[in-house]
């Protein structure tokens, strides 16, 4: 009982219990799949989940034409969205913030109903659903998690900058690609975070959209494991931890990514 | 005239993201089984929808995901402000340790969060269902929540803690009567956020919730979804939702808003 009291007269050992816990929920899981890429069925070490991902000409397929979708989405999401961040952000141009809100609310809606919104608006419109469904669905579920971190980076910004560059004789545009451009970038890069990898990632709602007929990375790797292909499944997820990884070596704003999900309440 | 394109431009971009959500709520008023149909005014979907009995498993999806969510915000935020009060006074090497894992979840697609963990459970032989999507949710949502509550610790003057300690409260009162006062905001704004994490979540229940027949709302419509015919009473759901959560965000917001002016008026006094 006295180490126990102990323990909780110093604080800094609170975080243990937390501790147990991401180790047993968050890292032998992630350690998991690290070993049942490299297995097969038997439970022997082999190379071959990856050997088959690369010789099999449908997965990587899937996997160039994902990258490629989540590319186009995030552009169209950054050519979209980064004016609507730079009016909303700019109190001569907008000056309620209920207009703020209404671009997040979006973000707080089950994913799945927007899917099935998207669904019925081209049902409605008699468009058919494919790859056009597609980038629209994926655009209209992300775009609010392209326009919320830059209008948070550009709110943040000092504006002495700007009125300094003005002053020294910059025209509008200048000012523009000098001053608020660069310093708005880290928003950029955490919207391109946002939404490169859930683009990637996500599997349900290309299905939805495209009536099946599209597949995404994603949608691999879940029916692989539904099918209880448990090892290639594993093999195909370390080969997106891969790709997060090195998306992430270009960014390090981790935290100001999440409180930028979280600050809005 | 500058001022007039930019609204019209937000305009515009809004009328394109709720175009969507407004052509289920119009249809959610009328009977036609597919959607686009319309068979004249009626409200028999919404009245059917809280009909106990009729649509069975579309209710027990909803109690589901309450349930799931209310039980996993708890737990994750009663978890993340524990681990926040430690994580506060750890230094260094640990400190990046912990704040390193704590990332992790965060960072990790939903997929991989949900293999990982589906992975865990066959590995060890755990049956899936209520028990392992709460496991799972609490490991998604305690990040966030930590995320919530570590601000409001580093803004508060260390000294008080100390203070009351020294004056003669048991760490139990100074627990109670300095410290939880000080987080509680953040633990608010954790458990609302963890709550709807907890709601919206889709890739990870699917890994995580088993073959026993369990369902929660997303993995009920996208198993709907699956079998072509969407059942007409998710149209009422979805408004019903979309509205709450409309109302709720406004209402929060222009609260927040009314005292932040007030605060701008006293400081300008």
């Amino acid at each position: 009982m006295k180490w126990l009291s102990k323990m909780f007269m110093k604080r800094s050992s609170w975080s243990f219990p937390y501790f147990l816990f991401l180790l047993l929920f968050v890292v032998l899981p992630l350690v998991l799949i690290g070993i049942y890429a490299f297995q097969d069925d038997a439970g022997k070490f082999t190379f071959a989940n990856f050997s088959k991902f690369i010789s099999n000409p449908e997965a990587a397929n899937t996997f160039v034409y994902s990258i490629g979708i989540a590319i186009i989405t995030t552009i169209l999401c950054i050519v979209l969205g980064y004016p609507a961040a730079y009016i909303l952000s700019n109190r001569s141009l907008c000056r309620s913030r209920v207009m703020v809100v209404l671009f997040i609310l979006p973000m707080w809606i089950n994913i799945l109903v927007r899917t099935l919104a998207t669904v019925a608006l081209f049902d409605f419109m008699h468009l058919p659903l494919g790859e056009g469904a597609l980038i629209f669905g994926m655009v209209y579920n992300f775009l609010p998690f392209m326009i919320y971190p830059i209008y948070n980076t550009m709110s943040k910004m000092d504006h002495s900058y700007i009125e300094a560059a003005q002053d020294l004789g910059a025209n509008p545009l200048t000012v523009f690609t000098k001053v608020v451009l660069p310093l708005s970038m880290p928003g950029v890069m955490s919207g391109v975070m946002m939404v490169f990898m859930p683009t990637i990632s996500t599997f349900a709602i290309a299905e939805l959209l495209t009536m099946n007929n599209i597949k995404l990375f994603g949608t691999t790797i879940q029916e692989n494991i539904n099918n209880g292909m448990w090892n290639y499944g594993a093999a195909l997820s370390l080969i997106m931890l891969v790709i997060i990884f090195a998306t992430d070596l270009f960014s390090d704003n981790e935290e100001e990514m999440a409180s930028n999900e979280g600050g809005i309440i | 005239m500058k001022k007039f394109f930019a609204q019209a431009y937000l305009w515009l971009l809004l009328a394109l993201l709720y175009a969507p959500i407004l052509i289920i709520a119009i249809f959610s008023f009328t009977e036609a089984k597919v959607l686009g149909n319309w068979t004249g005014f009626s409200t028999k979907l919404y009245t059917s929808l809280f009909q106990s009995g009729a649509h069975h498993s579309l209710v027990s999806a909803i109690e589901n995901t309450l349930i799931i969510a209310l039980i996993s915000a708890g737990v994750s935020t009663l978890l993340g402000s524990i681990a926040a009060i430690g994580i506060d006074r750890l230094r260094g090497h640990k400190r990046a340790v912990l704040n390193t894992l704590n990332n992790i979840p965060m960072l990790n697609p939903d997929i991989i969060t949900g293999i990982s963990l589906f992975l865990l459970f066959v590995s060890f032989g755990i049956s899936q269902g209520y028990t392992t999507v709460i496991l799972a949710h609490i490991t998604f949502c305690t990040p966030y929540v930590v995320l919530c509550v570590l601000p409001r610790l580093q803004q508060m003057n260390p000294n008080i803690f100390e203070a009351a300690l020294d004056l003669g409260a048991t760490p139990f009162q100074a627990l109670r009567k300095v410290l939880i006062p000080e987080i509680k905001p953040g633990m608010i704004s954790g458990f609302i956020l963890a709550f709807t994490l907890s709601i919206d979540d889709f890739a990870v229940t699917i890994f995580t919730i088993g073959t026993e027949g369990l369902e929660t709302l997303s993995t009920f419509i996208y198993a709907d979804a699956r079998k072509g015919g969407l059942t007409p009473e998710l149209r009422p759901l979805s408004t019903i939702i979309f509205a709450t959560v409309l109302l709720l965000l406004v209402v929060i917001n222009i609260r927040a808003e009314r005292n932040r002016r007030k605060e701008e008026e006293e400081t300008a006094r």
